[in-house]
């Protein structure tokens, strides 16, 4: 039996009627997710602005909560990345060389790619007790800032490679024939027309990477970075804490004065993560127009 | 002639050792591999020469720091069960219906706003988190529940499902994206509303890349670290009520190692024997994932 013509409007209204319903439940959805984001921002800038203060900057933990500060975790945080950036960086720059310009279809480097994507997968936490057995107690390296920059390079190395990979893939294949063809060598052609080329896609990527591996914290509480320290890190093998591991240590703490602490804490490792990111953005950006001028 | 042809043998040489340089760096990554499951299974090893393999999967208490011990992995495992299962109950529709919506609805300007907005979801420490679950999101869920203990596996296991959302939203969304616009088109012509499209075309041919979006996301979940040891307490049991203190395995491993437990101690070996169900369990996780994308993909042409 054919449908009325009134049957038809009927039917369409509603389907035009569950089809606003459900763009409706997905607005909801994603402004109930984005609005989490901001509540969480509010939230603890609510709880930390008031002890926000240079006095909070330039003082050391403290058992008192109106007295504690994070500068040895600031400055803790800041060499261990500077360390890690040193160690991981040259070794994963390398690494996607190796596997882009010099082994792209060899059975090794499936291999390889294989093992990162499943690398970058691990939990943080493991690489932490690999850290512990492997630095802290086999190689004796102990607590100390090396160990934790060792950990944690082995932590950043699976995003770097593969971020780095793509920055390379996106160096037209026409330069390096080009510089092939006015008798340059592969290193050669790496060295002055790939990497220039490649170096603000690397450097956005890696920024990118340490800023995930800044916020980490349970690798380095595996590897024994200390809660408490008074005094700043003066050679590789000394003790250290991050920021990460002060707010988790003031949270973890019954008094309220300490919650205070820790959003305070949280408001200026949020300010480096931005930072980070804002200096990653820049640099895209400036970069992406000279290169292709 | 000799010069150049000398030139060329230095070059040779030069362009030899960096090559052999960069190969080094390359298998330093499968090296790493091999010294985590190296590690894990010498100590695991040590671990089971002192505890039964029958215990460890039948007991049903958890209890190696107590004079008292037993080693019954499951009431950790019921803790990281408990709040991962929370947490993707939270992530699977928010960012499947985010994924549809972006994807299918959004216009191209929403997209460029939404997108890395969501993104920064997954950017956010995860001690924040942590500070977020127990000081803000479990108080707010007392009022409602007047019997939710201050520590539990509620409160953070919805807080790791809002972080887990953008890697459900962007993998599925890519997926999505990745559907034929012809697809719609056809649908469209036979006269399909734009959710019948969604539903009934694009999400069963993106369904491999969905289904493999929430793996990776449980296995992100089970991984979690800082959330649960914040907010999730420390009392290993064997339960599935959301609403007592609980501990996970990774919560377990990070209280150990807070205290200074001597190597060779069976404290310090159980770490390594949870940290190893651990790294099964995500790379599982992550390897069904690889393969599901895979092997089920929607090949056109």
């Amino acid at each position: 039996m054919k449908p009325t013509h009134s049957e038809i409007q009927k039917l369409l209204a509603a389907r035009q009627r569950i089809e606003r319903i459900f763009k409706a439940v997905a607005v909801l959805t994603l402004v109930i997710a984005i609005g989490t984001l901001a509540v969480l921002l509010i939230d603890s800038l609510a709880d930390g602005i008031n002890r926000l203060s240079l006095q909070f900057l330039t003082s050391y933990p403290s058992r008192r909560p109106q007295q504690a500060g994070i500068l040895s975790a600031l400055v803790g945080t800041i060499y261990l990345m500077i360390l890690t950036a040193l160690l991981a960086l040259p070794v994963g720059i390398g690494a996607a060389i190796y596997l882009e310009e010099y082994a792209k279809h060899h059975w090794f480097s499936r291999i390889i790619e294989v093992n990162i994507s499943n690398l970058a997968g691990v939990p943080s936490i493991i690489y932490g007790l690999l850290g512990l057995e492997l630095f802290v107690r086999t190689l004796g390296l102990d607590r100390s800032l090396l160990s934790g920059a060792l950990t944690m390079s082995l932590l950043v190395l699976p995003i770097i490679i593969i971020t780095v990979r793509e920055a390379l893939r996106a160096v037209p294949t026409s330069v390096r024939e080009a510089s092939y063809a006015l008798g340059a060598s592969r290193w050669q052609t790496i060295w002055h027309q790939v990497l220039p080329i490649a170096f603000p896609g690397i450097l956005t990527g890696s920024i990118l990477a340490f800023s995930r591996a800044i916020g980490e914290a349970a690798p380095l509480i595996m590897i024994g970075a200390l809660t408490y320290i008074a005094f700043l890190p003066d050679s590789l093998l000394a003790p250290f804490s991050v920021l990460p591991i002060q707010i988790f240590n003031w949270v973890s703490r019954p008094q309220k004065g300490f919650a205070e602490n820790a959003a305070a804490g949280i408001i200026v490792l949020l300010i480096v993560l931005l930072m980070m990111n804002a200096i990653a953005v820049y640099l895209r950006h400036r970069y992406q127009k000279k290169v292709y001028l | 002639m000799t010069i150049i042809s000398q030139q060329v043998k230095r070059n040779k040489t030069y362009e030899g050792i960096l090559q052999g340089v960069l190969f080094l760096c390359g298998s330093l990554s499968v090296l790493t591999t091999l010294g985590i499951v190296v590690v894990l299974i010498f100590e695991t090893i040590a671990f089971f020469r002192e505890v039964s393999l029958l215990e460890f999967l039948t007991d049903s208490q958890w209890t190696p720091l107590f004079d008292d011990k037993h080693f019954g992995i499951l009431s950790l495992l019921s803790g990281t069960f408990l709040t991962s299962m929370i947490a993707i109950l939270v992530a699977m529709p928010v960012g499947l219906l985010s994924a549809i919506y972006l994807s299918e609805y959004a216009s191209t300007k929403v997209r460029s706003w939404v997108k890395p907005t969501l993104e920064v979801l997954a950017g956010i420490p995860t001690v924040v988190y942590g500070y977020f679950a127990l000081l803000f999101v479990t108080p707010l869920l007392q009022t409602f529940i007047p019997s939710l203990s201050g520590f539990n596996a509620f409160g953070p296991g919805i807080v790791m499902g809002i972080m887990i959302i953008p890697m459900v939203s962007s993998l599925s969304e890519d997926a999505m994206y990745a559907v034929p616009q012809r697809l719609r088109e056809a649908a469209c012509a036979l006269g399909s509303s734009k959710l019948q499209v969604s539903l009934r075309v694009v999400v069963p041919a993106a369904f491999s890349g969905i289904a493999a979006s929430f793996l990776l996301a449980i296995s992100r979940a089970i991984g979690e670290t800082m959330i649960v040891v914040i907010a999730s307490g420390q009392q290993p049991r064997l339960t599935l009520n959301p609403l007592v203190p609980i501990e996970t395995m990774t919560a377990y491993i990070v209280q150990v190692s807070m205290g200074d437990t001597p190597t060779g101690t069976i404290e310090y070996k159980t770490i390594f024997a949870v940290g190893m169900v651990l790294f099964l369990s995500t790379l599982i996780l992550n390897l069904l994932s690889q393969w599901i994308r895979e092997r089920f993909q929607e090949k056109y042409e």
